[in-house]
């Protein structure tokens, strides 16, 4: 069930009208840039994470 | 020359590339007379060769052209580009190490071809395998231009360079197979991940830096509109977009390709951690469209020709050539135009591996397993000419808008590929039928948008829901398939046609 982790990135990502805003602004970039650039880590991380726990021991 | 290092540049590295193409064919060598070979690589690369492949195949010239031209024109809307390519990695991870298994184990090499297994139903697999070729087609065209916009941006006048370069892209195609894009593909990303990496520190600090690049912006570009009451107005749009964009993208026969040529169900699910990296560099050239803005470009004098020929596409261009000494735009262009190249030479060969296994042998009476190479070769040759006549002889503006209709095409094919990798509730001829729903009114509702806008407003209940046409029409065609499958399961069952078993979806 580990999966329901991929639906989270799905929930994230769309997740329109949280994140179409401009504060708080990171390093000069809108909410609405930097937000959606660390989600791309954040899913990256989650999909590992299904990888390790489902196939982690196979070759 | 206008641009004398940056030209010297750009050629070298073409030059460099050409060389690689050409030499692949002796790379883990394998016998090219066998379709496996030439067109699935014999299906032996491994995760970083793949990581290449795909990236190389998936994050094509025209996304790094048109991307940042659409945040050029258009604004935060564009940035789409970066929820697509983030949903496409749990759907990789989910379906293809599933197909990757079954297409290995009955070798099959195309998408369609596993759908004829599966239902043993080889019309439903022309469709599947048609719908593949026809969005492709526009696709190796928008590449060309592509690259004929940087050609264009170094002041090489004319259409014989771009001539040339496909005569060359032919021909190693023709001789290495699927070898060739995997070589150029690791000399293309690097860089592209050098110009990109470059591009965002030296730009924002010669504009005084990243938040000054945004307050350039107007203030209605910097974000999506809010919705209108009664509406989801911009939201959906922007999501369904995504969304839609994420579930096509790896239907297409070149990226399913690239996918089925790697070596492993775990070398797949690798690539679903790591590829995300391509992502964050596709938002960070986005925003190279805003720093096009912020500096100014579009009002230099020397650009004017540039932005009357090629619109906001020049945008890019321009902003390399204006920020960057001459010799590093030459390395920038040369990434673009290698760019252009490998996801041409993918696609070429995928829609030859769909003509060949799907078309030609199931149709052609008296063809023979022995010549498939033969063919696949020689189609591929076809694909390269007709999008080249594609671009000579079609305004630019036609082959955007039979991409944007190739995305609504190759969507229809998610219920046959993707659900058939889970389930066999389906029946064949429903799915077919789903299939026509799905093309027809997704071409219909394009065409009421006079083929220029992809969202289509739905009134559902007194509620406004504009939606990406390719999403909308694909649940239609997963209902009318899932709706008809009852009844025809009932009486006219096709489950005896499956030659897969349900311990190969494991």
């Amino acid at each position: 069930m580990i999966k329901i982790l991929l639906l989270l990135v799905f929930v994230m990502v769309l997740a329109v009208p949280f994140y179409n805003r401009l504060t708080p602004a990171l390093f000069g970039f809108p909410f609405f840039y930097w937000f959606q650039i660390a989600l791309v880590p954040v899913a990256s991380l989650l999909i590992y994470i299904v990888y390790r726990v489902e196939h982690g021991g196979e070759k | 020359m206008a641009y004398p290092a940056a030209t010297l540049v750009f050629l070298a590295l073409i030059a460099v590339v050409i060389v690689l193409g050409f030499t692949a064919a002796r790379w883990n060598a394998g016998n090219l007379e066998h379709i496996e070979e030439w067109g699935l690589g014999g299906r032996r690369f491994g995760t970083w060769v793949s990581w290449f492949l795909i990236g190389g195949d998936a994050y094509t010239a025209y996304t790094f052209i048109a991307i940042p031209a659409l945040m050029f024109g258009a604004g935060a809307v564009g940035f789409f580009a970066l929820p697509y390519t983030v949903l496409i990695y749990p759907i990789l991870y989910l379906v293809f190490p599933k197909l990757w298994k079954v297409a290995h184990k009955y070798g099959y090499i195309t998408g369609p071809e596993f759908v004829r297994g599966r239902y043993g139903n080889k019309h439903l697999a022309l469709a599947i395998g048609l719908t593949g070729i026809f969005a492709t087609m526009p696709y190796i065209a928008l590449q060309l231009i592509g690259m004929q916009t940087v050609i264009g941006a170094l002041g090489i006048p004319g259409h014989v360079p771009l001539i040339l370069a496909f005569t060359v892209l032919a021909a190693f195609t023709y001789t290495s197979g699927l070898r060739a894009p995997a070589m150029i593909a690791i000399v293309k990303d690097l860089l592209i991940y050098l110009t990109v990496i470059v591009a965002v520190i030296v730009i924002p600090a010669e504009l005084g830096g990243f938040g000054a690049v945004f307050a350039k912006i107007a203030p209605a570009k910097l974000l999506l509109a809010a919705p209108p009451a009664g509406s989801t107005g911009a939201y959906s749009g922007y999501a369904t977009l995504a969304l839609g964009s994420a579930m096509a993208l790896f239907l297409y026969p070149h990226t399913t390709t690239g996918i089925l040529s790697s070596s492993g169900p775990q070398v797949i699910r690798r690539n679903a951690v790591l590829l995300p990296a391509y992502s964050i560099m596709l938002g960070l050239l986005a925003l190279v469209g805003y720093m096009a803005v912020a500096s100014g470009v579009k009002d230099m004098p020397q650009f004017a020709a540039g932005f009357k020929q090629y619109g906001t596409s020049f945008a890019v261009p321009a902003l390399v050539l204006e920020a960057f000494p001459g010799w590093f735009a030459g390395v920038a262009f040369g990434a673009i135009a290698i760019g252009a190249l490998v996801p041409a030479a993918i696609m070429a060969i995928a829609s030859a591996n769909i003509f060949t296994r799907d078309i030609y042998s199931q149709f052609m009476p008296g063809s023979v397993a022995s010549g498939e190479a033969k063919v696949a070769k020689l189609f591929s040759l076809v694909m390269v000419a007709g999008a080249l006549v594609f671009i000579l002889v079609i305004p630019t503006t036609y082959a955007v808008q039979l991409q944007l209709l190739g995305g609504m095409w190759i969507i229809q094919t998610f219920p046959a590929i993707v659900f058939s990798v889970f389930t066999r509730f389906f029946n064949g001829w429903a799915l077919l039928a789903g299939w026509a729903v799905g093309i027809i009114s997704a071409t219909w509702l394009v065409a009421l948008n006079h083929f220029a806008g992809s969202i289509w407003a739905f009134h559902v209940l007194g509620f406004t829901l504009p939606s990406y046409i390719a999403l909308a029409t694909v649940l239609l065609n997963a209902v009318v398939a899932a709706v008809l499958s009852l009844p025809m399961n009932a009486f006219c069952s096709d489950r005896a046609g499956d030659e897969t078993r349900a311990e190969d979806y494991v």
